[in-house]
């Protein structure tokens, strides 16, 4: 039956449609967007699908508009999303910021093709990466979520959508062309084993209810509008009450707020998965669609006896600070394979101090890496030690 | 089975990616394989060589693409001088005799048929063109059955459509086995 929202079984669908199909069964009730190649998908789905189980799908008149009615309908009390790639995901900076500051649950989904500007709207780029971090003006911390497979394009969503939920403010999935475009099975649980979760609603008494004072989780306790608690949602710098307060001691204490929300949750937000990092020599470091072709590569580098291992980082956002610390004091080199020149290598190579050699393997976008480079580059790094050892 | 890689080629509009996804959801859903189905194209909705790859294996499958094909299929001439050349050494190159020529020589089993003019006498309807295609190659290359494939058009395929489906993928699977015969 097309009008359930959770299509339980085994498909052979896209990314983009696992995507929609991961927001769906997690509660998606609200799609506002405009269709981009190659998140097109997406949102075709969420206009096919969206109206069959109640919820709503307007394809807005740009992009600005798009985040504005998805944080609006959030405040209405939906689960809302929508989706883009890069010249949509400029567009939405600002909007995002303001989902950030007003702490809005809601989720944004970048299916990155190659740019700067239109680019190559077909081809594969993860060149948004740390625009995804520092994208709109202010400084903040935000979740970003890096899936590699249709299937993680499902798990991933429902992920996004309770982060957001728990910890109130706009998470970004940074899928890439090819995990949007790429067909494979994709399994969809019963709805009863999949983790949903609600934000939380005011309880106590209305007169005395102060929208943004927070206990040690520094997450606010927010209604939905017209469940009877005052409210006061606004971009400008606010206090307890939400009412703007234009000082250095409330920019403090709301911004201090904002930035612990996620810094002192990081393990609960943090998901990784490691390969034989266990006395490995070289790690390599990789996310979203370049996972696939590193996974190759390591596996056929230790048939020949080079002791590497890989750490796939499911979020990139925050990132893994600590555990690339503790890694740095134990292997010689991390590799890192990236469909740009250079970003998430930067917060490597940031973590790692000098203690271990960061090397970057730059794709410059159109494709992915071959498993071919991600080994040349690792052999790289290998001589890069040795000529290291040599001059000690 | 080995991981096996899979390129259909041909020009935007013949259903070249349409073939393949139908291969990859026989593989991945009717049979106990994995697969991966990617494409590469440009912004135009016709015309342009077009490209499709299928992975099919007993094993995770991590890299989605496919570099040195074992089976390649080429509709136009265009995509033949665009891909034949990738074939992989002893793999099989299936061609459509109406719209390619041989043109070089390829270090791997040639097989050229007439599909498209098969279905033009037979069914006179071009947009199946793909459908025989497909019938040709596990025809000729195993990987999956014909049942499996049926399996998926039946739930692709509007009612009224489905029977000249199922002629074209006939007739696919008659002309791999008269080669065959050969």
């Amino acid at each position: 039956m097309t009008s359930e929202a959770v299509l339980t079984g085994e498909h052979f669908i896209n990314g983009d449609e696992a995507c929609a199909e991961g927001a769906l069964a997690v509660g998606c009730r609200f799609f506002g967007g405009y269709p981009i190649t190659p998140a097109t998908e997406v949102a075709e789905t969420m206009a096919r699908r969206l109206p069959a189980v109640g919820g709503i799908f307007i394809q807005m008149e740009d992009e600005i508009a798009s985040i504005a009615a998805v944080l609006g309908a959030a405040w209405g009390g939906a689960k809302a999303m929508t989706s883009t790639s890069g010249p949509g995901f400029s567009l939405m900076m600002e909007n995002i910021g303001l989902g950030l500051v007003t702490e809005t649950p809601c989720v944004i989904v970048n299916v990155q093709r190659g740019g700067p500007s239109t680019g190559l709207p077909t081809l594969c780029s993860q060149g948004d990466m740390m625009q995804a971090r520092w994208g709109s003006h202010g400084h903040y911390e935000i979740i970003a979520i890096s899936p590699s497979s249709p299937q993680e394009m499902f798990n991933f969503t429902i992920r996004a959508f309770n982060l957001a939920e728990t910890f109130r403010m706009p998470v970004l999935v940074m899928a890439d062309e090819v995990v949007g475009h790429t067909l494979e099975r994709v399994t969809i649980p019963p709805a009863e084993e999949i983790v949903v979760v609600n934000r939380k609603k005011p309880t106590g008494s209305p007169e005395t209810y102060l929208p943004y004072k927070t206990d040690s989780s520094f997450i606010p306790v927010l209604p939905d509008a017209g469940d009877g608690y005052k409210i006061h949602v606004t971009g400008l710098t606010h206090d307890e009450r939400g009412y703007p307060g234009m000082d250095a001691k409330t920019q403090e204490t709301m911004m201090t707020r904002l930035i612990q929300k996620v810094r002192k949750n990081r393990d609960q937000i943090l998901d990784y998965e490691d390969y034989f990092l266990d006395g490995a020599e070289i790690v390599i470091v990789t996310y979203g669609s370049s996972v696939r072709p590193a996974l190759r590569a390591m596996r056929g580098l230790r048939e020949d006896g080079i002791n590497v291992g890989l750490l796939k980082l499911n979020t990139v956002w925050p990132f893994a600070e600590d555990l690339i610390r503790k890694l740095a004091k134990k292997v010689e080199a991390f590799v890192v394979p990236e469909v740009n020149f250079g970003q998430i290598s930067l917060e490597v190579e940031r973590c790692s101090s000098g203690q271990a050699l960061t090397h970057l393997i730059s794709h410059a976008g159109g494709g992915i890496h071959t498993p071919q480079q991600v080994v040349e580059g690792v052999k790289e790094t290998l001589r890069m030690l040795g000529s290291k050892r040599t001059k000690k | 089975m080995d991981t096996t890689g899979i390129v259909l080629s041909g020009s935007g509009g013949q259903g070249v990616i349409t073939a393949a996804i139908i291969l990859g959801e026989a593989a991945a859903i009717y049979e106990d394989l994995n697969a991966v189905q990617t494409q590469s194209y440009g912004p135009e909705a016709r015309g342009g060589a077009t490209r499709s790859d299928v992975v099919i294996s007993e094993e995770p499958i991590h890299y989605p693409k496919v570099i040195s094909p074992h089976f390649l299929v080429c509709l136009t001439q265009e995509a033949y001088n665009k891909y034949s050349h990738l074939i992989r050494p002893g793999g099989l190159l299936l061609t459509d005799s109406h719209y390619t020529k041989q043109t070089n020589k390829v270090d791997a089993h040639y097989v050229a048929l007439p599909m498209y003019e098969t279905v033009m006498e037979k069914i006179g309807k071009p947009i199946v063109f793909n459908i025989c295609m497909l019938g040709a190659f596990i025809g000729l290359a195993g990987l999956v059955k014909a049942t499996s494939i049926m399996k998926v058009l039946e739930t692709k395929i509007p009612a009224g459509f489905l029977e000249m489906n199922k002629q074209a993928l006939e007739l696919g699977l008659q002309l791999a086995k008269n080669t065959k015969g050969h």
